[in-house]
């Protein structure tokens, strides 16, 4: 198969960056695209050009480091997969095909199609965990949990923190990566604890890292690889009104015992 | 936003009821009484500072966060918006917009008269709607225009019932389905309804 790949290529962060096309050809259709621009940059290593940098892990749908905006969809036209799981065979032969990098004021370029994606990490740092002591491993059933809280928990566990919905997003919100990461705590009993610190911490976070505002388009949903619902942004909303309203001022403690 | 959007959405069902009093045929008898009671009433006098309230932070909320939403992406894509959504979703700001302008239009034309900032027309009472509403209708540009207004208001509907309840955190697995379905019903029949006004006395009038 043949292809024309118009690609963004940006130096480094505070250059410019443009687009540049590429055509290549005799691409088998059962390649994956990462493997698509594998091929592309040993060409260009051959022709002694800078090789376009992209972020890549595992290959296989898991670790979230894989990005790229496809013809106007994060991770390609298909559904439920990352762009490493995209083949070329969803291509017709002789396509244009566009390749961004994410677009989002909190996801600066660093260079072509990779994107700074720490202020994901910032987000989970400000309350994207549970406290606990380490310690002997508790016993399995010590703690019960209803199977369909658990279910919910692990659907919202699935998110790999791609940022593919912030990518997909007119307004470039977050919404539903946080409210993936507040839900799959906020259903267990360990996370219970501390879910109404958590939700706002992390709303708190997630504005001042200047990520848009939610205006339910379910966009990201659409989007994302690992199909998370927007359910769980109505969670995370009723998490944080409850928290809001109900939360006690906090108490001014003084130092020492008593 | 959400909260101001349902207290403005409760709002259009008591507005449309009193507008479909212009229809019935008695002169306007009922519907002028209902003009009384909205205007005189002293609970509904307060109920209006409300309402008012409810616009003014509806409006300047809405604008505010569309234009940190604008900022949230400062370069755009070249190839955007192919990613499924519910269209009128993307559009909420234009269709307020519009929307906005049809207001201001609309209190020129009735609650600025009444308070005497703009001089009703010649030969009407200045609370006299009743009069000032036949008068309007019956210009086949404006029922036009008032027509197609409500078309636009009907998208912006369309997704601001659902959506409401989705910002406060009330989606359920057995409700969600019923609101979706109550917003589409309300987005449809609610503008369908203001616009059956014009439409019937123009094509009376004829």
């Amino acid at each position: 198969m043949d292809f024309s790949l118009k690609i963004w290529r940006q130096k480094n962060a505070q250059s410019k960056g443009k687009f540049v096309t590429y055509k290549i050809s005799d691409i088998s259709p059962n390649c994956s695209f990462l493997e698509m621009l594998d091929q592309l940059n040993e060409q260009l290593v051959t022709r002694h050009e800078e090789p376009v940098a992209f972020d890549h892990d595992c290959r296989e749908g898991i670790c979230g480091a894989c990005s790229l905006y496809v013809n106007g969809h994060p991770h390609g036209p298909d559904t439920a997969i990352t762009t490493c799981q995209l083949h070329m065979r969803k291509f017709k032969d002789g396509d244009t095909i566009v390749i961004e990098p994410w677009r989002a004021r909190p996801f600066p370029v660093i260079k072509d199609l990779i994107v700074d994606r720490s202020s994901f990490d910032a987000i989970i740092q400000a309350g994207g965990f549970i406290s606990v002591n380490t310690g002997g491993i508790p016993d399995a059933n010590a703690i019960l949990i209803p199977k369909s809280d658990a279910d919910y928990s692990m659907d919202a566990a699935a998110c790999i923190g791609c940022g593919a919905c912030v990518a997909a997003c007119k307004n470039a919100s977050a919404m539903l990566f946080v409210s993936a990461k507040v839900s799959h705590l906020a259903l267990l009993p360990q996370g219970k604890i501390e879910a109404a610190e958590r939700v706002q911490a992390m709303v708190k976070k997630m504005d001042e890292l200047g990520f848009g505002n939610c205006t339910n388009t379910g966009a990201c949903e659409a989007e994302c690889p690992k199909q998370i619902s927007i359910t769980n942004i109505a969670r995370m909303n009723r998490e944080f009104l409850t928290a809001k309203v109900c939360t006690q001022k906090k108490r001014v403690l003084a130092g020492g015992g008593a | 936003m959400a909260l101001a959007g349902l207290f403005l959405i409760t709002f259009l069902v008591l507005h449309l009821v009193i507008n479909l009093l212009l229809l019935l045929n008695d002169s306007g008898a009922a519907y002028m009484q209902a003009v009384k009671f909205m205007t005189t009433n002293p609970l509904i006098k307060i109920m209006e500072i409300f309402l008012f309230g409810g616009f003014i932070l509806h409006i300047l909320i809405g604008v505010t966060i569309q234009i940190f939403n604008w900022m949230a992406r400062p370069k755009r894509y070249r190839v955007e918006g192919f990613s499924h959504t519910s269209f009128f979703s993307k559009y909420m700001i234009h269709t307020g917009a519009i929307i906005l302008i049809f207001l201001v239009i609309h209190f020129i034309n009735f609650y600025f008269k009444k308070l005497g900032w703009v001089a009703p027309p010649e030969g009407v009472e200045r609370e006299d709607f009743y009069q000032m509403a036949l008068m309007l209708f019956s210009n086949e540009f404006y029922a036009i225009l008032y027509m197609v207004l409500m078309v636009f208001l009907g998208f912006h509907l369309n997704h601001a019932f659902q959506s409401a309840f989705q910002t406060l955190g009330l989606n359920h697995s057995k409700y969600t389905p019923f609101i979706k379905g109550l917003g589409t019903l309300y987005s449809i029949v609610v503008p369908l309804g203001f616009a059956l006004i014009p439409l019937i006395i123009l094509i009376s009038k004829n």
